[in-house]
């Protein structure tokens, strides 16, 4: 019961707050609205018996990644004219798209509640998960089975970071007018 | 009374479907980033679901493979908006069109 309840509560803040980062004029409302989104859902995360992501979900997403798009909103100092941007060179789009995200809604809607999913079921049920620990299985998992993506994973960061840097740094070719 | 897995998917296709109309309607290119960003969030919620489902691991792993190739992706698309800038000083995506033929 409590966990309906809360369920429903946090999915009410979730669509509000994805809604209000779409639909704001000023990006840093976006921004704040955005980290509401993944808080909340780190919540959705527990509830789901995945504490491990819950807690990334937090720590990297509410965190690292939202700062830097504030700090890159701050950084930027839009003037008005950009946040206004009403020069609508497309006047259809807006309702076109708000059509097109009902419709998108309505098939994922079918799609999710009319297919049966069988598959075979895994050893990791939440009652051995609570006994050995989400995150303990989560290192183990990432250290065997998965350790080849694991280094994967860190060349892409590499490479992230490198191409952050090159594209960012001071131009010295000056662009001809 | 336990929550049916299926909300968790709704929710998921709900939040994705909110993400794509914020690409579609939006013309700050930082908003666009964040759009985006929530149809990863909602991909995520819908390999953790999946994952409980199965009551398996490896949904979970993937969802963490995902936050890296975010964090990733957000960084250089950042990085690309602030150079963009520079050069034009504008994040408005249809003011950036230099490589429309």
């Amino acid at each position: 019961m409590l966990e309906s309840l809360m369920f429903i509560i946090m999915s009410l803040i979730i669509i509000a707050c994805a809604i209000g980062v779409v639909f704001q004029k000023n990006p840093i409302y976006s921004a704040v609205f955005l980290i509401q989104t993944m808080v909340s859902l780190a919540v959705l995360y527990v509830l789901l018996h995945a504490q491990f992501v819950a807690a990334v979900q937090v720590m990297v997403y509410a965190g690292a990644i939202m700062v830097i798009f504030v700090f890159v909103i701050m950084l930027l100092n839009l003037n008005k004219d950009d946040l206004e941007g009403d020069r609508n060179k497309l006047p259809m789009q807006k309702p076109a798209a708000i059509i097109l995200g009902l419709m998108l809604v309505v098939m994922i809607g079918v799609i999710m509640t009319r297919t049966i999913y069988q598959g075979a079921q895994g050893e990791y049920t939440p009652e051995v998960m609570d006994q050995i620990g989400n995150t303990q299985l989560v290192g183990k998992m990432l250290f065997t089975k998965y350790v080849l993506p694991f280094e994967i994973a860190s060349i892409l960061l590499f490479a992230a970071i490198v191409g952050a840097i090159v594209l960012a740094k001071k131009q010295i070719i000056k662009e001809e007018k | 009374m336990v929550v049916p897995l299926t909300w968790y998917l709704v929710l998921s296709g709900i939040l994705f479907s909110i993400g794509a109309v914020g690409v579609l309607i939006n013309r700050n290119a930082l908003v666009i980033f964040m759009s985006i960003e929530l149809m990863l969030n909602a991909v995520n919620l819908a390999f953790v679901t999946f994952s409980r489902q199965q009551n398996s691991m490896d949904g979970q792993i993937f969802v963490f493979f995902i936050m890296t190739v975010a964090a990733a992706e957000a960084v250089v698309g950042l990085a690309i908006i602030i150079a963009l800038f520079r050069n034009k000083a504008t994040v408005n995506v249809d003011d950036i069109n230099i490589m429309k033929w």
